[in-house]
């Protein structure tokens, strides 16, 4: 008679932290199906464009600064006009792009190119992927606020 | 097949990246992005890891596509990296901006070549 029930103790959890619980977890759901989404996209992109051993990976290259490029539209999107439902800024945002761009591929292939005696290529791998990255992010971010502001004139 | 690794590793790492950022971004309140920071150094850690494993022949191609091109590659993300460098700018902290972009990248190229001695080490 004690103890309480299993439904009783469910019940006993502060309201706020079921709320917390309820409100988490479709969230990690939409960013788990974005990140498949975005990956399998990434995955497609080095089977069509492969990298030859040796080389400068391109295919991630371009992919880094397409998904730099496309996050700064969106996140101009999303903050300054679009309400958008909850659900799809983690879905699109963190999911999507956050699983199509990727840092640890980017890392190990300058040291593949460094471990094959390519140094050179290597450092300007390392260079110019940060270099297309923050230029797609910010050119990305400038031309969507200017199109938006035209369009409110 | 080879798809649904990849797909089947990213459902497990993007989560995983958003969950760390969470906590991590909880634990401080610094406008330095350490949540993305540690997401995108231990990836390369394990990518290294799985890449030192894979040569040293003691990890299949499944687990490359897996753990490597899926798992470590939605864990980690370029495209936020970018996108809060250039929020620290437009926020007048040029500094840590810079210091952002620098310390990412040696801590995750140390990361990687730490990684694959470790792989070396174990399994070479």
């Amino acid at each position: 008679m004690g103890a309480p029930s299993t439904r009783d103790g469910e019940l006993s959890v502060p309201p706020q932290r079921r709320d917390v619980a309820r409100g988490l977890w479709p969230v990690v759901a939409v960013v788990a199906l974005g990140g498949a989404v975005g990956a399998s996209a990434r995955y497609a992109a080095s089977l069509i464009w492969p990298t030859a051993v040796g080389s400068i990976p391109w295919t991630t290259l371009l992919v880094n600064a397409v998904g730099c490029a496309v996050i700064g539209v969106f996140m101009v999107v999303i903050t300054d006009v679009w309400a958008a439902h909850r659900l799809v800024r983690p879905f699109f945002g963190t999911g999507v792009l956050g699983g199509f761009t990727t840092f640890s591929t980017y890392a190990v292939d300058i040291q593949k190119l460094v471990a094959g005696g390519q140094t050179l290529a290597g450092l300007a791998y390392l260079t110019l992927t940060v270099f297309a990255a923050l230029v797609a992010v910010w050119s990305a971010v400038w031309v969507t606020r200017r199109v938006l502001a035209w369009r409110q004139q | 097949m080879n798809w649904l690794l990849v797909a089947l590793g990213a459902a497990v790492g993007a989560p995983l990246r958003f969950l760390t950022d969470r906590a991590v971004q909880k634990r401080h309140d610094t406008v330095f992005p350490w949540g993305t920071f540690t997401v995108n150094v231990v990836g390369c850690l394990v990518l290294g890891l799985v890449t030192g494993a894979v040569t040293a022949g003691a990890a299949s191609s499944q687990v490359q596509l897996l753990v490597g091109t899926g798992l470590c590659g939605a864990l980690t993300t370029y495209s936020t990296f970018s996108y809060e460098t250039l929020r620290l700018v437009e926020d007048g902290a040029k500094f840590y901006a810079a210091v952002n972009v620098i310390a990412s990248v040696v801590a995750g190229l140390g990361a990687v070549f730490a990684g694959v001695a470790l792989a070396e080490a174990l399994w070479a």
